[in-house]
C-alpha cells in the first residue's frame, strides 16, 4: 500500500476520533477529497519540476505517536534561544509538551491550535481565518484534513508582543519513521507586532517527513517578523507551506535559513490585499552532501503602492542541489508597485547543481519590477588579495562566504538569533573566524 | 489646429489596416484538405522526391500521430483542426523558374507590393533571395553568382533532388523528427523552404534571404530551412514573412536547422510580420516554429529576430553549444498589440568548454496582448568556464496587456558564470513631455522611445532589414500608449 492509500485509510480512523459536530468536519472532508484527487506532487507539475518527493514516499511512516515522548530540557537546550526569554510552544512527535512550553493568554494568545479549535471562545477567529489563506493543492489540503495540533497565536489590536515566540517541533524517532503534519495559525490584528521563530528538529536518525502548513494574517499596520531555521538531520525532510495575507500598510518579513535536512521544500506565498504593504522574503541556504533545498516563492500583488523585496543567497557544496523558483505576480490594479527579486548562488563543488527560475508576470504598466539571478564562484581576485595578506585559503573563502550571506543576515532583528545563525554558518563553512558579525 | 490626442492616435492605430493584407489572385494548385499517409506520400511524389525522403516523411507522420499538442506555453487559442488544412498549395504552372523573366507578372507585382521587388533587390541591396509563396519556392535570385564560390542556395526540394547526400546527412540532425509536435508535423508535410551550404573557408559575399508568404486560404505553411556552414565559413541569412489578412486562422509551422562546423559563423535574422489578426483578435497566423542550431568548435550562431506579427507565436530559436569555445547569441524584439500573444525566447545548451552565450530580449506589449519570454540556460557538467549573460526587458503600454518572464537556469558546473536580469518599465510621461516640448509629436516620440528601447537588438540586424524592422515597430505600436 503506498503512502497515499495509507493516508486515505488512516483518515477514516482519524475522523472517528473527532467530535461529530466539529465545525471543521466539512472542511476536512472536502480537503481529503482534494488530496485524493491530486495526490502528492510529481515532477510533471511545473512547480515541482526540480524537486521529487518520490524517494520519501516509499518509507513506512507512522502517523501518530502512541507513547508520550519525554525529553529532558538539557538534551534539547541547544535548540532554544536559551539566553533570551521567549514564549515557547514545543511539540514532541506532534504532541504538545507542556513541560517544555511557556504559553500565555495574558492579553495575547500564544497557545495550541487544538484548544483553539475546541473552545467556543475562539470560534469567531477560527471561522474567520482557518484555511482561508491555504491553497487548494494536494499536499496543503492533506495537512488541512489531518489538522490536529500546532501553534495558535492571536495578537489583538495595538499590542506589541514583549518577547519572541519560539515554535519547535521535535521528533524522537522512538517509533521508527514518522510523518508529521503540524498546522500553525497566526493572526496579528491591527497594529499588532510579533516576532516568531519556527524550527523542526529530529532527535534520531530515523526518517521523518514533516508536512507543515502555516497561515499568517496581518491586519492593517501589523508587523510580523518570522524566522525559520532549517538545520535538521540528513534523515529528516520538510515540506513547508506558508501562506500570508496582508492588509494595508502591514509589513511581513519571512527569513528562511536552510542549512540541513534531506529534502527541504519551502512554499512561501504572499498575498497583498491592501495598499502600501511591504513584503520581505529573505533566505540563506548553505548545504552540502546530498541535501536538496527548494525555495518556491510567490508574491501576489493586488493593491496599489505596495512593495516586495526578495533576496535569496545560496552556497552549494558536494552533490547538493538548490532550487529557486520565485514568482512575482502583478495584477493590473497593482499600479505604482516596487517589486524586487534577487537570487545569488555560489557553487563550491563540481557535483552541485542549481536550478533557478525567477519569474515575473506583470499586468500593470506603471510598476517597477526587476529581478536578478546570478550563479558564479568566489571572486579569485578577492581571494588572492586576502591570501597575499596572510589569510589562509580556508579562512579567506569563509570570509567571502560570510560577506556573501551578510546582506540577508543583517536583516535579522533579534540579536541573540543573529549570533546563533552566525554560529550555524561558521559551523557549516567549517571554520571559526574568531569574531562575530 | 485641434490637439492630436492619444485617443485619436489609439483610434487611428486600431483602424490601421494590416499593410500586407492583400491577396494575390494567382491560380494555384491546392491539395484537398486533410492529412493522412496518402497526402504525405502525394506531397513527396509531387516534389519528385527519392524514396528515402518519402520514408522519412512517413516515419515523421507516424511519430506525429502519437504526439500531443503542447499546452505548457503561456498562450491560449483555439487549437487548429489539422484535418481542415490543405497541406500543399502551389502557384500554378511550372513550380520553378529559371530566371526572373519567367515569373508570373502578377506574382512579381505581389513582391512589389511587399516592397521586395526582386529586380530592385538584385540591383540595390545585393541580396540573394529565395521566395516561398504558400508552399513552393518560386524564385531564387543570384544563384549563378553564388555558384561561382561554391555556395549552394536553392529551395530545399531542389536540394533533395540535386544534393541528396548533404540533405540526407543533415536533415533532422539538429531538430529530430520527434522533437516536438509541430516539428514532427513539419517533417511529415513540409513542402518547401530554403537550403544553403557554404563550403569550407568561404565567406558568403552577400546576405542570403528568404521571403515567405501564405497566400491561399485554408493552407498551412510548413517550410523547412537547412543552413550548413562548413569549416571556417561565414553566412548571414535573412528571413521575412507576411500573409494576407483572413478571418480564419492560418497555420505556420516551420523548422529551421543550422549547422555551424568548426570555426564557422552563421548569422540568422528574422523579421516576422505574419498577419496578426484584426483589432478584435479575429484571424491571424498561428506561428509555431522550431529553430535550432548546433555549434562545433569555435563556431558561432547568432539569432536575431523581430517579431511583430502573428496572432499566436510559439518560437524558441536555440543554440546547442557542443564544441569548445563556441558562441551562441540571441537578440530578440517581440512586439504584441491588440489580442496578439507571444511566447518566445531561447535555449542555450552549454556542452563544450569555454562556451559563451548572450541573450538580449526586448518585449513590448500593448493593447490587450500577452508577451512572454521563456528561456533556458543549461550548463552541462563538463562545460567548464561557461559564461552566460541574459537580459530581458519588458515595456508595457496600457494596463490591459501583460508581460511575463519565465527564465529557467540549470547549472551543473561550478565554474559557470551566469547572470540574468529582467526589468519592466513603461514609457514615462516625462519622456513624452520632454519630446513634445522639443516639437516632436506624441506619435513620433513613442516611436523614438521604442526604438531606443530596442536599439541593442536593431543594431544586430543587417542594414536593409534594420530599416524595415524599425518601420514595422512603428506600425505595430504607435498610439497604443495609454
Amino acid at each position: 500500500m503506498d503512502l497515499k492509500d495509507k493516508l486515505l485509510t488512516s483518515y477514516i480512523a482519524f475522523e472517528d476520533h473527532l467530535k461529530e459536530n466539529s465545525p471543521l468536519h466539512d472542511l476536512r472532508s472536502s480537503a481529503i477529497k482534494v488530496f485524493e484527487e491530486k495526490g502528492f506532487p510529481s515532477k510533471k507539475e511545473e512547480n515541482w519540476k526540480y524537486t521529487s518527493l518520490n524517494s520519501l514516499l516509499k518509507e513506512q511512516y507512522s502517523f501518530s505517536s502512541k507513547t508520550e515522548g519525554a525529553i529532558d530540557f538539557k538534551d534539547v537546550k541547544k535548540y532554544f534561544l536559551h539566553n533570551v526569554d521567549t514564549y515557547k510552544l514545543v511539540f514532541i512527535d506532534g504532541v504538545y509538551s507542556s513541560f517544555l512550553s511557556e504559553t500565555t493568554h495574558d492579553g495575547i494568545d500564544v497557545c495550541l491550535l487544538s484548544s483553539a479549535l475546541d473552545k467556543s471562545k475562539y470560534e469567531p477567529v477560527i471561522e474567520a481565518y482557518f484555511n482561508k489563506a491555504a491553497k487548494e493543492d494536494g499536499i496543503t489540503q492533506l495537512n488541512t484534513a489531518f489538522t490536529k495540533e500546532g501553534a495558535f497565536i492571536h495578537i489583538p489590536k495595538n499590542k506589541e508582543v514583549d518577547k519572541p515566540i519560539e515554535i519547535i517541533y521535535f521528533s524522537t524517532g522512538n517509533e521508527g519513521a514518522m510523518f508529521l503534519q503540524p498546522r500553525n495559525l497566526i493572526v496579528a490584528d491591527e497594529n499588532a507586532h510579533v516576532q516568531i521563530i519556527e524550527r523542526h528538529q529530529s532527535l534520531s536518525s530515523n526518517a521523518v517527513l514533516t508536512n507543515t502548513v502555516t497561515e499568517i494574517f496581518a491586519d492593517k499596520r501589523a508587523m510580523v517578523d518570522y524566522y525559520k531555521i532549517q538545520n535538521d538531520k540528513p534523515s529528516a525532510s520538510l515540506v513547508d507551506s506558508t501562506y500570508i495575507i496582508q492588509q494595508r500598510e502591514s509589513i511581513c518579513s519571512m527569513h528562511t535559513f536552510s542549512f540541513g535536512g534531506q529534502i527541504t521544500r519551502n512554499n512561501l506565498q504572499f498575498r497583498q490585499e491592501g495598499e502600501h504593504c511591504d513584503s520581505i522574503l529573505n533566505g540563506i541556504t548553505i548545504i552540502q552532501e546530498k541535501q536538496h533545498v527548494d525555495h518556491n516563492t510567490l508574491v501576489h500583488h493586488i493593491a496599489e503602492n505596495c512593495e516586495s523585496h526578495q533576496d535569496y543567497k545560496g552556497i552549494f557544496d558536494d552533490s547538493s542541489t538548490g532550487v529557486f523558483n520565485g514568482k512575482v505576480y502583478v495584477e493590473k490594479e497593482a499600479q505604482k508597485l516596487d517589486a524586487f527579486q534577487q537570487n545569488n548562488n555560489i557553487l563550491i563543488s563540481d557535483d552541485a547543481t542549481i536550478n533557478a527560475k525567477p519569474q515575473l508576470e506583470i499586468f500593470a504598466d506603471d510598476v517597477k519590477c526587476s529581478h536578478g539571478c546570478t550563479i558564479g564562484q568566489l571572486d579569485s581576485d578577492a581571494l588572492f588579495y586576502m591570501r597575499s595578506r596572510g589569510i589562509g585559503q580556508k579562512e579567506a573563502k569563509a570570509l567571502l562566504m560570510y560577506a556573501f550571506a551578510n546582506n540577508v543576515l543583517e536583516s535579522v532583528k533579534i540579536p541573540e538569533l543573529k549570533s546563533r545563525i552566525n554560529k550555524l554558518i561558521a559551523d557549516k563553512i567549517g571554520v571559526s573566524l574568531g569574531f562575530e558579525l | 489646429m485641434s490637439k492630436y490626442t492619444e485617443d485619436d492616435l489609439k483610434k487611428e492605430l486600431e483602424t490601421k489596416e494590416y499593410e500586407y493584407g492583400f491577396y494575390t489572385d494567382i491560380e494555384s494548385e491546392t491539395f484537398p484538405i486533410g492529412l493522412n499517409e496518402d497526402i504525405v506520400r502525394a506531397i513527396s511524389k509531387k516534389k519528385e522526391e527519392p524514396q528515402w525522403m518519402t520514408d522519412w516523411r512517413i516515419e515523421s507522420f507516424r511519430y506525429w500521430l502519437k504526439m500531443e499538442e503542447p499546452e505548457w506555453a503561456n498562450v491560449h487559442y483555439e487549437k487548429p483542426d489539422f484535418q481542415a488544412i490543405s497541406y500543399y498549395s502551389a502557384p500554378n504552372g511550372k513550380p520553378k523558374y529559371d530566371s526572373i523573366d519567367d515569373v508570373d507578372p502578377e506574382l512579381l507585382e505581389t513582391f512589389a507590393k511587399l516592397g521586395i521587388s526582386l529586380d530592385e533587390q538584385k540591383k540595390l541591396a545585393g541580396v540573394a533571395m529565395d521566395v516561398v509563396i504558400d508552399s513552393v519556392s518560386v524564385a531564387t535570385t543570384f544563384k549563378s553568382t553564388l555558384a561561382e564560390k561554391g555556395i549552394i542556395f536553392c529551395s530545399i526540394s531542389e536540394a533533395i533532388r540535386e544534393h541528396p547526400e548533404l540533405v540526407r546527412k543533415y536533415i533532422g540532425s539538429v531538430v529530430p523528427q520527434r522533437d516536438n509536435f509541430y516539428a514532427a508535423l513539419n517533417s511529415a508535410v513540409f513542402s518547401d523552404g530554403s537550403f544553403c551550404y557554404i563550403p569550407k573557408g568561404v565567406r558568403c559575399p552577400m546576405e542570403l534571404s528568404t521571403y515567405f508568404r501564405i497566400n491561399q486560404a485554408n493552407t498551412g505553411q510548413f517550410e523547412r530551412t537547412l543552413v550548413i556552414a562548413d569549416e571556417g565559413s561565414y553566412v548571414s541569412y535573412l528571413e521575412g514573412c507576411t500573409a494576407p489578412s483572413r478571418d480564419e486562422n492560418q497555420l505556420h509551422a516551420a523548422v529551421v536547422e543550422l549547422i555551424a562546423m568548426d570555426d564557422a559563423e552563421i548569422k540568422y535574422s528574422t523579421v516576422q510580420n505574419w498577419f496578426p489578426g484584426n483589432k478584435e483578435g479575429k484571424g491571424g497566423v498561428y506561428n509555431f516554429v522550431t529553430k535550432r542550431g548546433i555549434c562545433e568548435k569555435n563556431a558561432k550562431i547568432s539569432w536575431t529576430q523581430v517579431e511583430t506579427g502573428s496572432a499566436v507565436t510559439w518560437k524558441y530559436p536555440s543554440c546547442i553549444l557542443k564544441g569548445d569555445n563556441s558562441i551562441g547569441e540571441f537578440y530578440s524584439i517581440a512586439v504584441t498589440n491588440n489580442y496578439q500573444q507571444a511566447d518566445t525566447g531561447t535555449k542555450m545548451i552549454h556542452i563544450g568548454k569555454n562556451t559563451r552565450s548572450t541573450i538580449i530580449s526586448k518585449g513590448i506589449s500593448a493593447g490587450k496582448s500577452q508577451n512572454s519570454y521563456r528561456g533556458l540556460v543549461k550548463i552541462n557538467k563538463r562545460a567548464h568556464n561557461a559564461r552566460n549573460f541574459s537580459q530581458c526587458d519588458s515595456l508595457l503600454m496600457g494596463n490591459a496587456c501583460g508581460a511575463h518572464t519565465f527564465p529557467y537556469i540549470e547549472v551543473n558546473n561550478k565554474t559557470a558564470q551566469i547572470e540574468h536580469e529582467a526589468t519592466t518599465s513603461k514609457i514615462g510621461e516625462d519622456q513624452i513631455f520632454y519630446c513634445n516640448q522639443r516639437g516632436i509629436d506624441t506619435e513620433k516620440a513613442i516611436a523614438l522611445i521604442v526604438n531606443g528601447f530596442s536599439k541593442e537588438v536593431l543594431n544586430k540586424l543587417p542594414m536593409e532589414f534594420a530599416v524595415e524592422a524599425q518601420k514595422l515597430l512603428e506600425i505595430s505600436l504607435e498610439g497604443s500608449v495609454g
